[in-house]
């Protein structure tokens, strides 16, 4: 029942009807209204004002935990801004009771939510509130008789930790080395997710004493899903350390990692390399991280290779300056060599997405000579998605080595795959071709691709032949009105008395976005007299497709034009047996104004 | 609780029997899957209906000095209805209701979740309590009448008041759409984050909290379904590793595959095979080798086979032959001619440990149900039936006469009753309490300290 529907008129005291409404709906049968009384928590809230809002609102709330999740999300959410409304700073506390046991339902979604609603007020309490108030809450959570409530402590005790005394803080760090070693996985887990954030919050002297031990602990932990969380912490970890200890601290455990018995760790490892790159500096990079990396790109399973492929781009762009080219040359491109011709085309296609953007490190001659092989390889490969990802990364090449050599080395594989049976990769083709047309000239792109660009015109896909014509028209504006005019107008005109209807209509696609691009003269001239000539056609959809022609190229056109020639034929037109012509034109009628 | 036998430990005895007496049963009423919680407090069954009933058990009542030992009882906690009937449009399959397993999932907070499963679609359930209610509306009173809106002077927040206990079973994930065939296994792994669901020709791994996508892990089908020679019986996780799991094979053969290797696990790391006895071979062999039960112990070491006529307890560091093997009911090996005729061959017994890895339990016909004790080699035969169900009285061990002369309190074999098979069973995890599914009925017994 919507009761908000007979407030108006009322003579009481009309501005608590709709709280009061909003209140009971926060117990409605309908979940979709708890929710929005829910949403508006903080109407409700305020009408009560602080002090029932603390007595009696909150208590409400803190039991309110058996609702749906996306009741409680959007509680847990409400909560973190309501510090104001349970009268300031001074009263913030009175929030935790609430999020407490929203930290400790069982769904995620809702638990991160509370936790995060909880960082945010943390910082609302005094240093004095956080230490009587807060500081007790993590510990409850964390020494919590069930995993939900551990796993939501994890969460807190980077953002206390900076702000209590130092007994307090030993005895946060001793709370979070015991959530290190908890029995369940679950808290295992979240410990390790929030290791780099804690030791980031650490003086440095605890990060070397306790952070390091956890982490190594937790790096050789019995569960794959806690390890691999552990190479996640090392970046944050080494970026803390001073470069002369990493050798001895972190590396160790990050060399142990690399080559886990479980491709999920090597996979972690090989996804967040460039990350780690960063941290541990170039000199370790050199002498560590450069065979760690071969080995990922020749690692035995797939996903790990296809995650190591990605970041080979970015690896050797962060190789330090003075070795690159070495270091590309003697160790990264034999094994780009092999993963070209690797049995997964996951692999491959994840190679052929950023292969491209070596030319740019390596520069004109090493490309010629190494890479453009294996270019021309990845753009024959059997697989559409490597030759996809080939094609759209070409502009890096051409910096690198020129248009010229491009199209001398590239161009025969590119008109091979304009004729793909795949008709994902001819569009991608196409959408290249105004670029490639731009760099060639006309004269090289009359003899070579014209002939390709007019047979897409006739594709038996819907989506080539719209792509077709789009590139018709950039091509256009590229070569100017009398190229068209020359070379493909009288082409595009030919195909209105083509058989097939579906061609016919190509032709007034065509006609549609090549007008602007070729002025009122052509436009007039040429084009006009065969759409007119179209409005007697037999398909119904070629003649409506003339009226909506009409009304595209009508702006073009002289009002001459207009009054004598189209408008004779749409009054046809709207007279006519089909119901979709009739409308069709009269809408042209009445957008050109010909009424 | 080495004593399974009885004589020198303990006896069993009679506890409680659920479900109708009725000689007519409702088809739907047939229990199809019996399985405790980790701490045994629960128990739920799930029956072809695609309910599931939850048991709790009772507070026990403590020793009293001149009494014998009694402990509590299991009662009914929650009933649901899982899953429903349903119709495939596109393959013209109808998919049935019935529950084929149902694992409990480590209690995460005050809450219990289980995963139930039907042929196609995996269900996530949360049973949980609720003890207060809301009261006070601003809009009504207290007896529903609507109060005049425009006279509304003051907001009333609502106070949560004490009610009676109710419990409450919700549907919170719905795994569908990844099995083509029927899934036979469901297993939660010790990360408590994800689980494998098996199907006749595949595996997959799902998240716990991801419905939208799994991980096949294991595909059999061969690209031609004529060459098809062996289907996936049963898949378990192995209980304190992580990446480790099995599966059997209709062929009596048992793969286990390590995830840490491949993210597919076409390729196994260990293939468990008996070499067959070429003497014993019949037309039967094959069929009577299918495996229709795996299970690990707990301390993971072990684990268990069922075939049509044995159980067999392999050692995961012996690859080439089980450890230990029990005849379940070896006096059937001259019925197979029958059996196949009637299809009980193709029965699917399913196997269990007790708390310690020492005893084994297995069904049989007849209301049978064996029992073989690991370290004293004794096995026992005990029945479940309303005749021997007298409230605390003991199970006396039967048996089937398989000489030529029957001796008094003997049953011969030609006797015993084929409809009334003892597929499901579950022990307690920490107690000698064990649950033994009777077509409709659930037997509960527990041993006797004399």
């Amino acid at each position: 029942m919507n009761q908000s529907s007979f407030i108006s008129g009322a003579d009481g005291d009309d501005s608590l009807y709709p709280i009061a409404v909003l209140i009971d709906e926060l117990r409605n049968e309908d979940v979709q209204l708890r929710l929005n009384s829910i949403k508006k928590l903080s109407t409700i809230a305020l009408a009560l004002g602080v002090e029932r809002t603390r007595t009696e609102l909150l208590p409400f709330l803190t039991d309110t935990i058996y609702d749906e999740d996306e009741v409680l999300l959007a509680l847990a959410e409400q909560l973190g801004n309501f510090t104001m409304l349970v009268g300031g700073p001074e009263y913030v506390h009175c929030l935790l009771p609430p999020l407490e046991s929203l930290a400790t339902v069982e769904e995620t979604v809702v638990r991160d939510k509370a936790v995060e609603s909880l960082r945010k007020i943390s910082q609302e309490h005094s240093p004095v509130d956080l230490e009587v108030h807060f500081e007790p809450l993590v510990k409850r959570l964390a020494s919590g008789d069930w995993f939900t409530s551990r796993t939501s402590a994890c969460g807190l005790f980077s953002v206390c930790y900076p702000r209590v005394s130092s007994t307090v803080k030993a005895e946060i760090r001793q709370h979070f080395r015991t959530l290190c070693s908890d029995d369940t996985p679950m808290v295992r887990r979240a410990a390790a997710s929030k290791l780099g954030e804690f030791a980031k919050v650490l003086e440095l002297d605890y990060v070397k004493s306790d952070i390091i031990s956890l982490f190594t602990a937790l790096a050789s932990d019995e569960q794959d899903s806690v390890r691999l969380l552990a190479v996640e912490a090392c970046v944050s970890i080494a970026s803390l350390l001073p470069q002369e200890d990493l050798e001895t601290l972190v590396m160790p455990t990050l060399r142990q990692a690399a080559e886990d018995k479980s491709w999920r760790v090597r996979y972690m490892v090989a996804d967040k390399f460039s990350e780690l790159q960063k941290a541990v500096g170039p000199e370790i990079t050199k002498n560590d991280l450069v065979p760690a990396f071969q080995n990922l790109l020749k690692d035995c399973e797939a996903e790990v290779r296809s995650a190591a492929a990605k970041k080979i781009k970015e690896f050797c762009e962060n190789l330090p300056e003075d070795s690159r080219e070495t270091i590309i040359m003697t160790h990264i491109l034999s094994c780009v060599k092999e993963l070209v011709s690797d049995t997964s085309q996951h692999v491959k296609s994840a190679l052929a997405s950023v292969i491209m953007g070596l030319s740019t490190i390596l520069g004109k001659d090493n490309t010629v000579e190494h890479l453009l092989p294996l270019f021309l390889a990845q753009l024959k490969d059997e697989c559409p998605e490597v030759r996809l990802n080939i094609i759209s990364n070409l502009d890096c090449v051409n910096e690198v080595i020129g248009i010229r050599q491009l199209s001398q080395s590239l161009l025969p594989a590119i008109v091979e795959l304009a004729e793909d049976a795949k008709w994902r990769v001819r569009l991608a083709i196409i959408e290249y071709m105004p670029l490639l047309a731009g760099q060639l000239g006309v004269e090289f792109f009359d003899e070579k691709l014209n002939t390709l660009c007019m047979a897409w015109l006739i594709d038996h896909v819907y989506a080539i032949r719209e792509a077709a014509t789009c590139n018709l028209m950039k091509l256009v504006e590229k070569f100017g009105a009398e190229w068209a005019q020359n070379t493909i107008v009288p082409k595009v005109l030919g195909m209105a008395n083509d058989p097939n209807y579906l061609h016919r209509m190509t032709t007034l696609f065509c006609i549609n976005s090549l007008s602007e691009a070729c002025g009122q003269d052509i436009t007039t001239k040429h084009m006009l007299p065969v759409v007119l000539k179209m409005s007697n056609d037999q398909v119904a959809n070629v003649r409506f497709n003339v009226a909506k022609s009409l009304q595209k190229i009508g702006p073009v056109l002289d009002s001459n034009a207009l009054q004598t020639e189209v408008k004779p034929v749409l009054e046809k037109l709207a007279t006519d047996t089909d119901m979709d012509v009739k409308y069709f034109a009269q809408e042209a009628i009445r957008v050109l104004a010909l009424a | 609780m080495a004593g399974v036998a009885g004589g020198n430990d303990f006896q069993w005895c009679f506890s409680q029997v659920k479900g109708a007496i009725d000689e007519d049963v409702a088809e739907a009423d047939i229990i199809s899957t019996v399985e405790f919680n980790h701490s045994g407090e629960f128990l739920a069954t799930g029956d072809k209906g695609g309910r599931v009933v939850i048991f709790q058990h009772e507070q026990e009542v403590h020793f009293c000095k001149n009494r014998p030992h009694l402990r509590g009882e299991y009662n009914v906690y929650s009933t649901f209805q899982s899953h429903e009937p349903e119709f495939d449009y596109l393959k013209s399959l109808e998919i049935e209701e019935k529950i084929n397993k149902i694992r409990w999932l480590p209690q995460q907070n005050s809450a219990h979740f289980l995963l139930s499963t039907n042929d196609k679609t995996i269900k996530l359930w949360k049973i949980s309590e609720r003890d207060k209610r809301a009261e006070g509306y601003n809009l009504k009173d207290e007896d529903g009448r609507l109060r005049d809106p425009f006279r509304i002077t003051s907001l009333r927040v609502p106070v949560l008041m004490p009610m009676d206990l109710m419990v409450e079973a919700s549907p919170r994930r719905v795994f569908a759409n990844a099995h083509t065939y029927h899934i036979n296994s469901i297993s939660v792994n010790s990360d408590h984050q994800t689980y494998l669901s098996a199907d006749d020709l595949r595996i997959n791994l799902w998240h716990l909290e991801i419905t939208d996508r799994s991980f096949n892990i294991v595909d059999i089908k061969p690209a031609n379904m004529e060459e098809l020679t062996e289907v996936i019986t049963a898949a378990e996780c192995q209980p304190n590793q992580c990446n480790v799991f099995v599966y059997s094979s209709s062929k009596g053969t048992i793969r286990l595959c390590d995830m840490r290797a491949a993210a597919l696990c076409d390729r196994h790391t260990k293939f468990f095979e008996e070499p067959e006895d070429p003497s014993s071979r019949s037309f039967f062999s094959e069929i009577i080798s299918s495996i229709s039960d795996v299970k690990f112990s707990h301390s993971g070491r072990y684990m268990m086979t069922r075939d049509y006529l044995s159980v067999k307890v392999w050692d995961l560091n012996m690859e080439n032959r089980p450890v230990e093997t029990y005849q379940v009911h070896e006096y059937l090996r001259s019925k197979l001619c029958s059996l196949y005729e009637n299809d009980c061959i193709f029965d699917k017994f399913e196997c269990c440990w007790n708390g310690s890895d020492s005893a084994i339990m297995t069904g049989s016909y007849n209301n049978f149900f064996r029992m073989f004790d690991r370290n004293t080699r004794k096995d026992i035969t005990l029945e479940a039936s309303r005749e021997s169900s007298k409230p605390r009285g003991t199970l006396k061990p039967r048996k089937v006469s398989t000489g030529g002369k029957r001796k008094k309190d003997e049953i011969s074999v030609d006797s015993l009753d084929f409809n009334k098979k003892i597929l499901h069973t579950a022990w307690h995890p920490k107690e000698n309490v064990i649950a033994v599914a009777a077509t409709n009925n659930l037997y509960i017994f527990q041993d006797k300290i004399n």
